[in-house]
């Protein structure tokens, strides 16, 4: 005797009941603090403000925790408060160039004015196990210091462009179009490709620049400079008339330079790749510049040679992972009512092909 | 959650408002896809956030609440959706068709005629009935602009010279008032043809893809087919086996290892309803 299946709404209680004592696991071992997974879990909170697009390093750490670690489900409880909070305006543009550097590098010039500064990087060290952190370890010892001349740092491509070896980017104060308040319409131009570039999934990200390393839409890129550092974030308050500083954020920005041949439009010169994100986040960073260089094939009048990145409808539409995921996991949810009638119809084309094939047996 | 934290049925009034002036677009051009800025829900993209989003902006607090998941209002996340409008709007909510103001439905039209003054929400994945045929979003809406609905009549044409039949059964796309192809969310075709004429206000939410469509009352709908192979709305050839209705769609349930099945209405209301009333199944207890 069928009885139809009432009780949905307790299981969805025990459910919940039972991922809160999983997510605390063994209550023996002590439970971890959102301030210790913003200190020595940096590079997972960074991730997390930079593709929840929002600037806040104890949410991000909270959201850490809340989601057990499964960054993609931190970053959607962070975008999911995000979007409740109220917009009170736009920053006025960050200068990177005013940027404190941790970290600045440049891969195509030995030595340049505000030098090389390799900073925190996982680059030189050997990707040994440490197990002397498996055991309680103690504090390192502090990393030599060094003062620093502070100013600003020029950015290596105002040298190229100088020479007029790489194509001009001239300063546009056009308001940048919001994704997260318009919705996403095609074509897009480059600054909403950078904005939607900046939220989008880090995996997908690099896989796309890959592609394009490995020659789908070859775009040879060098990494121009990749800096990282703190910079003021600055708002026009109307009331006043002037801007003043309301905070500070960390950012890792990329200027890729690359080889380009010239077009029938364009003559040989270096051409530019951008990428910026919150927080040290090189490799997203990277990733981010190549993938921009390759989607300006058409500004460039470049091939479109059919490659996944030069294809911005495709990249844009898929690189949020929030989106992916949810729709990924939505086949999850029942789908009785339309695998019913697909059900009925296989049944009904399977009667149709074994009468045919009867038919044909029986001539 | 903190119930007061957030506004009423969880949306800020702007975003309300800039959902409403979506609606409206829709209800104006009936079938038409009306990009709109789809927020981040607290549920994930894929889960109902267009329907939740569209529920959220027409919601009054004298509202009756009700919502469906392959027409059952008991599916874990009818459930989910049900206490979240509970939670942040504070709404009445009802199992019962003909109480609610505001049904909103993954799947399924329920059986019972709708009503004037209720509004169907429809959660839909895919708004776009044309992506199967044409995956680039830039292309199809130039072919709806352009009234270009031709590579769909041939995949229709393909699929009769294939198999004798369209093979679509679900997601059946329709023309609205001789104009929009329009797709009716994963519905099973059994349900199009109460989709025209219909007396309530029906609303399409698609949060992913950022669209929001709409059929005012009464709307001409017409399921596309062919003269000679004119739709035909299809279910399971059984009564229900719980409350024996013939005219209600059935969802199929393996009942033991051997495979024995019966097929039971996937309307849970309308079944505990014909049940309430004395109609008996034969395999009614």
């Amino acid at each position: 005797m069928y009885v139809s299946v009432k009780g949905g709404e307790r299981a969805i209680e025990n459910a919940h009941a039972w991922l809160a004592e999983e997510r605390r696991g063994d209550t023996d071992v002590p439970e971890l603090s959102v301030a210790q997974i913003r200190e020595q879990m940096a590079l997972a909170v960074n991730r997390v403000m930079a593709e929840g697009s929002l600037y806040d390093p104890d949410l991000a750490a909270l959201a850490i925790k809340q989601s057990r670690g499964d960054l993609i489900e931190a970053i959607f409880l962070i975008r999911a408060y995000r979007t409740t909070l109220p917009r009170f305006g736009c920053s006025t543009p960050v200068d990177t160039g005013r940027m404190a550097c941790d970290r600045r590098i440049s891969a195509t010039f030995k030595d340049l004015p505000g030098g090389q500064l390799l900073g925190p990087t996982f680059d030189y060290t050997h990707r040994l196990l440490d197990f002397k952190l498996a055991a309680d370890g103690q504090a390192p010892d502090p990393a030599p210091k060094r003062e620093t001349t502070g100013g600003p740092v020029p950015h290596v491509t105002d040298f190229l462009n100088k020479e007029g070896l790489i194509e001009d980017a001239p300063p546009d104060d056009t308001a940048p179009p919001d994704l997260t308040r318009e919705p996403l319409e095609m074509p897009a131009e480059r600054a909403l490709r950078l904005q939607a570039l900046a939220r989008a999934d880090e995996g997908f990200t690099l896989s796309l620049a890959y592609s394009t390393q490995r020659g789908y839409a070859r775009t040879h890129a060098f990494v121009g400079e990749l800096r990282i550092g703190t910079v003021p974030v600055e708002m026009e308050i109307p009331e006043l008339g002037f801007s003043i500083e309301i905070g500070e954020i960390t950012l890792t920005e990329c200027e890729s330079v690359n080889q380009f041949t010239g077009s029938k439009t364009e003559p040989p010169q270096f051409t530019r790749g951008y990428g910026l994100v919150f927080g040290q986040t090189e490799r997203k960073a990277i990733s981010m510049s190549l993938v921009d260089r390759a989607m300006r094939w058409e500004e460039l009048g470049e091939d479109n040679v059919g490659a996944p990145v030069q294809d911005a409808e495709f990249v844009l539409y898929h690189a949020d992972n929030i989106q992916a995921t949810g729709f990924l996991e939505h086949i999850k949810l029942p789908h009785y009512v339309d695998f019913q009638s697909e059900l009925e119809l296989v049944r009904k084309l399977r009667r149709a092909a074994g009468a045919a094939e009867m038919q044909e047996a029986a001539e | 959650m903190t119930d007061q934290a957030y506004n009423f049925a969880y949306l800020d009034e702007q975003t309300k408002r800039m959902i409403r002036r979506a609606i409206l677009k829709g209800l104006a051009i009936p079938g038409y896809q009306v990009p709109f800025a789809s927020r981040e829900m607290p549920m994930p993209y894929g889960w109902g956030t267009g329907g939740v989003q569209v529920s959220a902006a027409v919601m009054t607090a004298d509202d009756t609440f009700k919502v469906i998941d392959q027409g059952a209002d008991d599916t874990t996340n009818a459930v989910s959706i049900r206490k979240f409008f509970e939670a942040t709007a504070q709404v009445a909510t009802t199992t019962k068709t003909s109480d609610a103001s505001v049904i909103q439905t993954r799947h399924r039209i329920p059986e019972e005629g709708l009503t004037e003054g209720q509004i169907l929400v429809y959660q839909v994945p895919i708004p776009e009935p044309l992506r199967f045929l044409e995956p680039r979003e830039s292309e199809t809406r130039k072919m709806h602009s352009l009234e270009e609905y031709g590579l769909m009549h041939v995949k229709l044409y393909e699929d009769i010279s294939r198999h004798g039949h369209i093979a679509t059964s679900y997601a059946y796309p329709v023309r609205v008032e001789g104009r929009y192809v329009m797709d009716p969310s994963p519905i099973p075709k059994f349900d199009n043809p109460k989709l025209g004429g219909c007396p309530a206000i029906q609303l399409f939410g698609a949060g992913r893809e950022q669209r929001i469509y709409a059929l005012p009352p009464y709307t001409d709908v017409v399921s596309l087919d062919f003269e000679d192979h004119p739709f035909e709305a299809s279910k399971a050839d059984h009564p229900c086996g719980l409350c024996g209705a013939q005219d209600s769609y059935l969802d199929e349930v393996i009942t033991d290892d051997a495979g024995a099945r019966m097929f039971v209405c996937s309307d849970t209301d309308y079944c505990t309803g014909r049940q309430a009333a004395g109609h008996k199944g034969k395999d009614a207890a």
